[in-house]
């Protein structure tokens, strides 16, 4: 059942994605990128992560999108007008690149994947705590230093953005 | 095992039915009591003709909406915007899949919980499922191919991002005093005391979120008639109307049910079933929504934009604190 949903929705991101990448109208892409955003929510759901699935949503597919939407709208982009590539140069690179990444992608499956041990935080030990609660522990105690700068840089891009509007 | 199984879903298909059906139902009241009850405050008598005291009313509207012709504008993008109506209910009725409305009953010697399901990230559901709300909005505005509808949905989006945040954030003090973001353990938490006490402020903050989030006076700029004809829905007709007009109802319907969970203690209540609480409840802050609708004249843009950034998120952080403050000095 879980195997099943897990392709289900595997294959909807990678549709998806595609879509988003050949898709003339920018408001349609957006709208594909929400459906990546959502079915890789349900994959963090099937691994148990149901805290990161919900934030994902709220985060991703609820705020920052909706602010691209918005961008989108106001400027009024439309199908009709060809954007311009600005960076023709980079096609060459590009496919090599690819290649490269589907190389080693191939590389990885055929190789067997090396388990580490296993952690302090089992799937059973994650389920009777709660997801949510055990990251909130962690956070405030094993990693407190690196959440408190990631704050501060949050901070610090809130802040730029406010200049960089007022500017004028 | 599997016989095990069986039950479990057959009884959640069953709630979900019942839900979905007793939903529907007040969302079809709902039409009729918001007219009269702001006929009445008006001095006026509402609808009268069709049934007693114009109650069938609804169903003759129903009926109204479903012969009219369907028009699909011709420079429109015609999945969005058929989409669109759909985008803006769904996320409406899913929203209950959390919420409780009853105590455990015993059913043929089976304890059936009164929630659809009880999931141990509620609260984080109920915002994932809201947010995308707004999609429903903005597709319709863009997708009609009119200036009037596009500028109703570019304020749609505006405005509810900008309230989304302080509508999380007032709820979080509940959640600091509770400690569980599951919804049934936040109703059995205020077996003795309703959070509307201890949270007041949170309380407030979240009756003007919600009442933004919902888009309804006086917060309903993206379908101000007077500047926008009708906003995001000018080009719908028919039944897609029809849709856009019941996930207005749905959202009221469901963001009071956030309220009565999460302030006004839920089903709790002495001697009536608990059932029954929800829906007085329910019913209490369904009706506020209307009375505020018949005093308030609608805000002015910037004034919405001021009122979301500069006063109330400030003050829902400092409720945050305060109740951290609080919850430390007394251990």
């Amino acid at each position: 059942m879980e195997a099943y949903l897990f392709y289900i929705m595997a294959a909807v991101a990678v549709v998806s994605a595609v879509y988003l990448i050949f898709e003339k109208n920018p408001v349609y892409s957006i709208l594909y990128l929400v459906m990546i955003l959502i079915s890789i929510a349900v994959l963090y759901l099937l691994l148990g992560a149901q805290f990161i699935a919900a934030v994902q949503i709220i985060v991703y597919a609820g705020a920052i999108m909706v602010l691209f939407l918005f961008v989108v709208m106001l400027l009024n982009l439309s199908a009709k007008e060809e954007l311009k590539d600005a960076l023709s140069f980079q096609k060459i690179p590009a496919i090599v690149m690819g290649i490269v990444l589907l190389s080693a992608i191939g590389i990885i499956l055929r190789s067997k994947i090396p388990l580490g041990k296993q952690g302090e935080y089992t799937s059973a030990y994650v389920h009777d705590v709660g997801n949510t609660q055990l990251i909130g522990k962690l956070l405030f105690t094993k990693y407190l230093l690196p959440f408190e700068i990631t704050s501060i840089l949050l901070f610090i891009a809130a802040i730029g953005a406010i200049i960089l509007a007022k500017r004028k | 095992m599997d016989k095990e199984f069986f039950i479990y879903v057959l009884i959640s298909c069953i709630k979900i039915l019942i839900v979905f059906g007793v939903i529907q139902f007040m969302i079809i009241s709902m039409i009729w009591i918001e007219r009269k009850v702001m006929a009445h405050m008006q001095v006026r008598l509402g609808p009268m003709r069709v049934g007693p005291h114009g109650l069938l009313q609804p169903i003759a509207d129903g009926i109204k909406l479903l012969f009219k012709e369907d028009i699909i504008p011709e420079r429109a993008d015609k999945l969005l915007f058929v989409l669109a109506p759909a985008m803006s209910l769904v996320p409406a009725l899913i929203t209950f899949a959390v919420i409780p409305f009853g105590d455990k009953v015993q059913i043929f010697g089976y304890s059936v919980d009164l929630v659809i399901t009880d999931i141990n990230i509620g609260f984080l559901y109920i915002f994932a499922v809201g947010s995308l709300g707004i999609y429903g909005i903005v597709m319709a505005g863009w997708a009609s191919n009119n200036k009037y509808s596009l500028l109703g949905g570019i304020r749609a989006s505006a405005q509810m991002i900008s309230y989304e945040l302080t509508l999380g954030i007032s709820l979080i003090g509940v959640i600091m005093l509770t400690g569980s973001l599951s919804l049934v353990d936040i109703v059995n938490a205020q077996a003795k005391l309703w959070n509307i006490v201890l949270q007041p402020v949170g309380f407030f903050i979240y009756a003007i979120s919600a009442l933004a989030e919902v888009n309804r006076t006086p917060f309903d700029l993206p379908e101000a008639e007077s500047e926008l004809v009708a906003g995001y829905h000018t080009e719908y007709s028919s039944m897609k109307f029809a849709m856009f007009f019941m996930a207005e109802y749905a959202n009221m319907i469901t963001v009071s049910a956030i309220a009565v969970t999460f302030f006004l203690g839920g089903w709790q209540g002495p001697f009536l079933p608990p059932v029954a609480w929800f829906m007085i409840k329910l019913s209490c802050c369904l009706f506020c929504f209307i009375w505020l609708r018949s005093t308030y004249p609608r805000l002015r843009y910037d004034q919405l934009m001021h009122l979301g950034w500069k006063f109330l998120l400030p003050l829902s952080l400092l409720n945050i604190l305060i109740t951290g403050l609080v919850m430390v000095l007394k251990g």
